[in-house]
């Protein structure tokens, strides 16, 4: 069968139906574009929500060798019907653009820069400070002498910018830790 | 929402109030043009400023910044005198018949069991009368002087016209269009939608905003119905998700208590949060809440919670009843120098929180600080913000790169809780690592080092059921929930390891486990559910926009909740044109109903609020912290120093900050006489930080403004396109002036009274388009929620001689 871009994307959905998990999993494969430009042209189309307000318009990304080449509104979604606004038709230049930070940074006390460093050492270093932070500032009971294994010295916020998947485990850590200053976004 | 964003286009009437939603959620408004061009919906904004939502509206209502109450509670006082109530469903479906305890009592503008000293009620003084069996007594008449419509009818008598126009600054006959035209939806067939936003959570009287729109919509017959509901347009990308999955001090995920110190035990914690009815037609849902709460402990710690160590709930963190560990609270103690370090991941708080000024300086305490994010932001670079001396900031802080959605793989939920997979379309760039990725990397090297004799309590962090890498659909199955053992259900045996199909089967004796209960049933044995987008509709579901086979929906797919509303005692649609579920043939056809038992008529059915104790639409709603009814007081910032329903100013029982950065004008204060209100343009996102980094967007909108009347700017000696200096008693922001009609000024207790706007998506990271607009807001918070009033405070303006934040 002959696939053009928009009956693939209506066989994806509609052959969702009595599908096994695996055959439901990864299933935006690199599938031959309906090139109606060159610029489109090889790409494979990836299935994404608009990071923006919570409509969640779906976005049909077209990428080729790990660069996004275009995006558009996914008009099979019922909310959106392939309509964006002005953030989400921004898209391509938000994800494409060179003010975004590739690297680990970390900036000393009293320093007045910036200085790349790598993952290892970065994470090494925050697990330090926040096992010296606990250690130190862990409250077993409180007044009354009620067990309350909590901390009061370290916080977490953030954020409504991770999926759910991120969420159930940041909620997880953060009472593991103990933490109990912790919010986010929902109360903005 | 309790609806979703296609079925906007089923309302006969539409009021659109604490929202721009034409500019902050441009594609929610092809639905509401939908219901405006097909099915001739009256549409309506009321709102200080006109914007494009107002152009498309048939009204625009112009309304003072905090007064939404008594706008509301006009309008309550109106749809009773006037008859415009739905008799039938007030009566068999809220709680308009139940009688209230003669303890309750509302004097002065204060409800009975306030405490001056701990600015709190006791609010077991607001209960219902029960019978022998423990039910609420009820008088169906609705005649008990009692009972809660009377005392509803009673409460709003106070909030006549001329009242409400007098501090609203509505005139009466715009009041009387948005109240005639919507309370006609009050007839069975016809249905309003309400569609809110921040402009009405952002204010000392938050929550109570929100309740009024809730006894309007229960008084009229629109809830659970098809072009009805309480509609939230929740902003932020996933913050419905990250709502659900209790990002949050106060609650654990699935919308449950948070242990507090008066919980030893995990029995304490279940007979205090488990709610008992004696009504055999009660539903009472959460009446299943041990099941939930032993299988979200059983997912956090895995093979070390058993029923013997309580399913590890003696190691979890307890709070103290009364304190407040929120936002406001935080940088509070913050700035006192109480907190050593800690994380903000994806959030600008030095752009977004309130008083920032103050938070600037808080964040100058720390010893260390982790933060994430795709860009510099105001709050990671806040060690050289302009004025401080890196030289004498002491923290340590780091920047891990983030990945943004298009680079990841994972599940967001929309706001009509629709859960969304989307696919990695490439990988981030250079180093950048998704949350989830730096996070499992990171937690595992703190467990790593928690593994060293010296620890203090490290056993519930050795103890987690912790992955060694991240991995989206392996979380999203353990989000859903999974069989620990075999389990033997009727004829069905679930095999260790198997998705549970539904949180019906979930279990409190350790025998499943699931992150979050409402998710349970979006990926089972069928596969991830919300990679679905099959389009297929009965026709039934087609007359009404349901896409039941698109994505998945919690909870179990139902996508109107309180749809048993939506019908008749015999279970037969108030509006056959709309139905959202119906009575055939001995089954629930439509929608997934609230429960599947038959209707009410039958005497098996049960009550549809299914999460109320009492299973009744809560008109009278005494779990609220500020009365159990709205009643209207004026912002904590206000231009009058009275109003017309009350000694009662402002909230008796509103939250603040305690530190000397945390002034307040007091009411009437002539040095700043202009009520600000704050908001944002369609081209950029909350405070900024990723849309100022893309060219196209900074272009469209490019620095920080203030939209005033010419009447003001004529008053100020200010001309379109001046800068101008706004000034609060906590701070200045410069803006450039853009005098425009859209704000007029209001007539307030017969005085002219100003208001201005600005946007808040502006920070100083990004080269002279101006700074923080949250400089002047005031971190005063809602009892209930401790959001704070970022929606109105008190501010002067005046001509710049010298510009110095733009260029």
């Amino acid at each position: 069968m002959k696939l053009n871009r928009r009956t693939f994307i209506k066989l994806t959905g509609s052959g969702a139906i009595g599908m096994t998990l695996a055959q439901l999993g990864i299933h935006m494969e690199p599938v031959t574009a309906y090139a109606a430009s060159l610029k489109t042209e090889g790409t494979k189309e990836v299935l994404s929500v608009c990071p923006f307000c919570s409509i969640g318009c779906h976005i049909i990304a077209h990428v080729r060798d790990n660069q996004l080449i275009s995006t558009e509104g996914d008009p099979e979604y019922p909310a959106s019907e392939g309509a964006l606004c002005a953030k989400g038709a921004s898209v391509l230049s938000l994800t494409r653009n060179p003010h975004r930070v590739t690297k680990p940074l970390y900036r000393a006390p009293f320093s007045d820069k910036w200085e790349e460093k790598s993952w290892d050492w970065t994470l090494d270093r925050i697990a330090q400070r926040v096992k010296e932070t606990r250690d130190k500032g862990f409250i077993k009971t409180n007044a009354k002498g009620q067990t309350v294994n909590r901390v009061e010295n370290l916080f977490a916020i953030g954020t409504s910018h991770m999926d759910n998947e991120e969420c159930a485990l940041t909620a997880q850590a953060i009472r593991a830790l103990g933490v109990v200053y912790t919010d986010h976004q929902a109360r903005i | 929402m309790t609806n979703h964003w296609v079925d906007i286009k089923n309302a006969d009437a539409i009021l659109i109030m604490g929202s721009n939603a034409a500019e902050h959620h441009p594609i929610s408004f092809k639905w509401v043009l939908d219901a405006k061009h097909k099915r001739g919906a009256v549409v309506m904004h009321v709102d200080p400023k006109f914007s494009r939502t107002s152009a498309r509206s048939d009204f625009h209502v112009p309304l003072r910044s905090g007064t939404d109450i008594a706008f509301l509670g006009g309008m309550i006082h109106y749809i009773i005198e006037n008859d415009q109530y739905f008799h039938e469903y007030v009566t068999q479906y809220t709680n308009a018949a139940f009688i209230v305890k003669e303890s309750f009592g509302f004097k002065d503008g204060l409800f009975s069991g306030y405490n001056p000293e701990t600015r709190s009620y006791d609010q077991s003084k607001w209960g219902f009368e029960t019978d022998a069996q423990g039910i609420p007594k009820k008088d169906l008449e609705l005649k008990h002087e009692r009972c809660v419509f009377q005392l509803m009818r009673a409460q709003y008598s106070r909030y006549t016209l001329d009242k409400v126009s007098d501090i609203t600054g509505v005139s009466l006959d715009n009041l009387l269009r948005v109240y005639k035209a919507y309370s006609a939806t009050g007839s069975p067939e016809k249905s309003g939608a309400v569609l809110y936003a921040l402009g009405w959570t952002q204010h000392t009287v938050g929550v109570q905003n929100i309740r009024s729109a809730g006894i309007i919509q229960l008084l009229l017959g629109n809830m659970g119905v098809a072009g009805g509901g309480i509609n939230a347009l929740r902003g932020e990308p996933n913050v419905q998700g990250s709502t659900d999955h209790a990002l949050l001090y106060h609650i654990v995920p699935g919308y449950m208590a948070m242990p507090l110190a008066d919980w030893q035990s995990l029995a304490d914690y279940h007979k205090a949060n488990t709610p008992v009815s004696k009504d055999p037609l009660s539903a009472n849902w959460w009446q299943n809440k041990p099941k939930y709460f032993n299988s979200l402990l059983k997912g956090w710690f895995g093979d070390a919670a058993t029923a013997e160590n309580e399913f590890g709930y003696k190691m979890m963190p307890k709070l103290e009843k009364g304190t407040d560990y929120s936002y406001l609270f935080l940088f509070d103690r913050m700035y006192k120098g109480d907190i050593s370090g800690g994380f903000i991941f994806g959030l600008n708080p030095a752009n977004t929180v309130a008083n920032t000024n103050k938070v600037r300086k808080a964040f100058d305490k720390l010893d260390w600080l982790v933060t994430s994010d795709v860009h510099h932001s105001e709050t990671t670079d806040n060690w050289k913000r302009p004025g401080a001396d890196p030289k004498k900031i002491k923290t340590e802080v780091f920047m891990l790169p983030s990945a943004h959605r298009l680079e990841k793989e994972g599940s967001v939920t929309n706001s009509g809780r629709w859960m969304l997979w989307h696919y990695e379309a490439l990988k981030p760039p250079g180093e950048a690592r998704t949350f989830g990725h730096m996070l499992v990397d990171l937690m595992n090297r703190i467990r790593k080092s928690h593994a060293a004799k010296d620890s203090v309590y490290p056993d519930p962090i050795l103890a987690l059921d912790w992955p060694d890498a991240y991995n989206a659909e392996t979380m999203a199955r353990r989000i859903n929930g999974i069989y620990t053992r075999d389990v033997k259900v009727g004829d069905k045996t679930y095999a260790k390891g198997a998705q549970v199909p539904s949180f019906a089967l979930l279990a409190d004796d350790g025998s499943t486990s699931s992150l979050n209960w409402l998710y349970c049933g979006s990926f089972t044995e069928a596969g991830n559910l919300a990679k679905r987008r099959d389009r297929t509709q009965t026709p039934m579901q087609a007359a009404i926009g349901l896409f039941p086979n698109f994505a998945w929906c919690w909870p179990v797919n139902r996508r109107i909740i309180y749809n048993r509303a939506s019908v008749d005692l015999n279970g037969k649609p108030w509006s056959p044109e709309k139905a959202v579920i119906e009575w055939k043939d001995d089954k629930w056809v439509g929608d997934v109903p609230d429960g599947g038992w038959p209707p009410m008529a039958t005497g098996k059915g049960r009550l549809p609020f299914i999460m109320q104790t009492h299973g009744m639409g809560a008109i009278f709603g005494p779990g609220r912290l500020d009365g159990p009814f709205p009643e209207h007081y004026e912002p904590v910032e206000t231009p009058v120093s009275r109003h017309p329903f009350s000694k009662q100013l402002s909230s008796p029982c509103y939250k603040s900050g305690s530190s000397d950065m945390d002034k307040l004008a007091k009411p009437a204060d002539p040095a700043y006489p202009i009520v600000l209100t704050t908001y944002n343009v369609t081209e950029h996102w909350c405070g900024g930080g990723e849309t100022r980094n893309v060219a196209n967007l900074l272009e469209a909108e490019p620095q920080l403004y203030v939209e005033m009347s010419p009447e003001l700017a004529k008053e100020k000696g200010i001309k379109n396109g001046d800068g101008v200096i706004v000034e609060s008693i906590r701070g200045k922001a410069e803006a450039i002036a853009m005098v425009t009609v859209r704000l007029r000024p209001f007539m307030v207790q017969g005085k002219t009274i100003h208001e201005i706007g600005m946007p808040f998506c502006f920070g100083w990271t990004t080269p002279g388009c101006g700074d923080a607009t949250n400089r002047l807001t005031s971190s005063v918070g809602d009892p209930n929620t401790t959001i704070s009033e970022y929606k109105a405070c008190c501010v002067n303006i005046r001509k710049a001689n010298k510009l110095t934040e733009l260029s």
